[in-house]
């Protein structure tokens, strides 16, 4: 098997804030291959966000604590100097935001903008270069009469578009890693779709891997092959979409799926929310953190309370429960 | 933009229309009597009405406004026989209590309020933006604290006080200054510079203060924005971000405060004038309203008005230049 892209172990980080230690990641690992897109969803405050930052090791604050190690290319980033990861972001690993309204300096033109995310990294590129690749990848983006919106400014523009704009910065480097978070939640559904293609389609023409950051199942169905289900800062399952959507393993992720609504379900049907809330982050529930509100706990006497399930193998797909390989791969849902 | 230009400029000149009739009528409306405060004591009857008739005070109210707007563009005379006194325009008024065009008397201050506005506002500009900044990017540490103290301490102390301690420690004390004496810079910088110098740094500790903390909090809510993230995110130097992200968006809206501040200090800084000793426009103001001298009052009054609508004027088209969001409404 080939090296993978980047290896991200036993990933922890916590803020301290006011009210105590919040405990965002706790422990997550996962590998992603190159041009691979991999899902991560999990509802808010799931950690998803935190994981997607401490890759680029953009979470900043007074108390910030990240541990574990993630390796791009066998090099670590969490241990590199400032200097290092500066380099590598928007170079190596590039990020698209959720809200495409507040992303963009509104002081500057969106072709001074475009054209810098690429002077970073190649200083003494010529202005008239500069402007020509700025150009060009506003085009790629399918922004409408690019040579008259090259010198416009942000406000000038709509959501959808500015977020191609923000997708058109990301790329214009090429990067090996591509972290999208909740690139689409801020926009129209109508404009979604479209987003969703373009980096679909870019990621296929730059060869980038994807990291998509969602809460949006619906997202995770159209663009990706892969998904890591998160609950309150740990890993609670990774399948293949087929699997996550077809035979879920983990209660939580069961839970989830219950809480939308299909094309193909009976239009009279409930949905089924998860009763109760996410714990605190700040005071976590002993054992697995899905305790709490997991309908099967109970039957499992006090395991769930006291020991946190470690991620085993069910057919194709990892789960973190402490019910049986077989109990987690029979279709539960019929059960229930 | 030529539009935005415009239209704010004839903004500007309404406004400046409205506060002139305000001002006159407010005069206008005192119960003192002008023309009664043109000679002393034990005045007769007939020099007083000989006095209202020769100022015009003997007009009905809009009469009296429309001569004085008159002479503002082309002079005024008072008095028509050849004891008559004539004020070339743009003419504020005639100052009996001085004997002289009120206009003559606002020019000779102007340079020297001048003097003080611009090197108080070139200092604390520089210090209040420098210190901020610094205070914010070391966000809890020393300098922060440091700077704290310095604005709650230059917020607090008012400026007759500290205009009286500067002196006792640098002039009385220690000597190190001579006596603050106003000379014009083309007589004698060197004079000019020793006299302003204590003016300055009182006038700019104060300010100083304020725009510590304007520009400390500015960058640290910028820092928040979303777009500093990104800036970080395309992997741009720390000294590119502070500048070409972080100060650009923070200093913006303080760029207009400025302006007004400093036009309200063209206005004539009353009591740093008074302590100092300079003969500047603040200066000017505290002997008219303490010799109820009205024609010198309504004139301060309107030209503190002029500068602080035309700052206002600059500031909001220079906003345009420096905000793309502003400039597209």
């Amino acid at each position: 098997m080939t090296e993978p892209l980047l290896s991200v172990r036993d990933l922890h980080v916590s803020f301290g804030t006011s009210e105590g230690v919040v405990q965002a990641v706790r422990g997550v690992s996962f590998d992603i291959s190159q041009g691979e897109t991999l899902a991560i969803v999990g509802e808010s405050g799931s950690g998803k966000s935190v994981t997607a930052s401490a890759i680029m090791r953009l979470n900043f604050g007074a108390d910030v604590r990240v541990s574990g190690s993630a390796s791009l290319d066998g090099q670590d980033i969490l241990s590199m100097s400032e200097e290092g990861v500066r380099q590598l972001r928007g170079k190596d690993i590039a990020m698209i935001f959720q809200d495409p309204l507040t992303a963009l300096n509104p002081f500057y033109t969106v072709g001074n903008q475009i054209a810098e995310a690429y002077a970073i990294h190649h200083p003494g590129t010529s202005k008239k270069d500069l402007r020509e690749l700025a150009l060009d990848s506003i085009t790629k983006v399918g922004i409408p009469e690019p040579l008259k919106r090259l010198n416009q400014y942000p406000h000038e523009f709509s959501g959808g578009m500015r977020q191609r704009i923000v997708i058109a910065m990301a790329l214009i480097n090429s990067p090996k890693l591509l972290i999208a978070d909740e690139p689409t939640t801020a926009l129209d559904v109508t404009v979604q779709a479209q987003i969703l293609e373009l980096i679909s389609a870019m990621q296929e023409a730059h060869g980038s891997a994807v990291i998509l950051i969602t809460h949006d199942l619906g997202v995770v169905a159209e663009v990706t092959k892969r998904v890591l289900v998160m609950y309150a800062g740990r890993l609670v399952e990774t399948a293949s979409v087929e699997d996550a959507f077809n035979s879920p393993t983990h209660p939580y992720t069961r839970g989830l799926l219950n809480s939308v609504r299909s094309l193909d379900s009976d239009r009279h049907s409930r949905l089924e929310p998860i009763p109760g809330n996410p714990p605190s982050l700040i005071d976590l529930p002993s054992g697995c953190p899905f305790h709490l509100r997991c309908q099967y706990a109970a039957s499992l006497n006090d395991r769930c309370r006291s020991e946190v399930p470690e991620l085993k193998a069910v057919g194709n797909s990892w789960s973190a429960c402490h019910l049986t390989v077989e109990e987690l791969s029979s279709d539960l849902r019929a059960a229930t | 933009m030529f539009y935005f230009i415009t239209r704010r400029s004839f903004f500007a000149v309404i406004l400046l229309f409205v506060v002139s009739i305000f001002t006159f009528w407010i005069f206008s409306a005192l119960p003192a009597d002008p023309a009664a405060l043109t000679c002393g004591k034990n005045c007769r009857p007939e020099v007083i009405e000989a006095n209202r008739a020769r100022l015009g005070y003997d007009k009905p109210f809009l009469e009296q406004y429309g001569s004085y707007m008159k002479g503002i563009f082309v002079g005024r005379t008072y008095g028509e026989d050849e004891s008559g006194v004539h004020c070339a325009a743009p003419s504020l008024g005639y100052s009996y209590d001085r004997h002289e065009c009120v206009t003559s008397l606002v020019a000779k201050t102007i340079p020297v309020t001048a003097s003080i506005a611009l090197g108080a506002f070139v200092l604390w500009m520089f210090f209040g933006i420098s210190l901020g900044t610094f205070a914010a990017l070391r966000r809890g540490k020393w300098p922060d604290h440091l700077s704290n103290v310095f604005s709650v301490v230059g917020i607090s102390f008012p400026s007759f006080f500290l205009g009286l301690l500067s002196i006792l420690v640098f002039v009385i004390w220690t000597s190190i200054l001579p006596f603050p004496q106003y000379v014009g810079i083309t007589e004698n910088p060197l004079k000019w510079l020793t006299a302003l110098i204590l003016p300055w740094c009182v006038l700019a500790v104060l300010s100083a203060s304020t725009y510590i903390r304007l520009t400390r909090n500015g960058i640290l809510e910028v820092m928040n924005e979303e777009f500093v993230r990104l800036g970080i995110a395309k992997g741009l130097p720390r000294r590119t971000l502070i500048v070409k992200y972080v100060l650009r968006a923070a200093l913006t809206p303080i760029a207009t405060i400025a302006g007004i501040d400093f036009a309200f200090l063209l206005g004539g800084a009353i009591v740093t004038e008074s302590v100092f000793n300079l003969p500047g426009l603040g200066k000017l103001t505290i002997a008219a309203v303490i010799n109820s001298d009205l024609p010198i009052l309504v004139a301060t009054t309107l030209v503190s008005a002029v500068f602080i609508v035309v700052a206002n004027a600059i500031v909001d088209i220079l906003y345009g230049y420096l905000d793309p969001r502003v400039r597209a409404k």
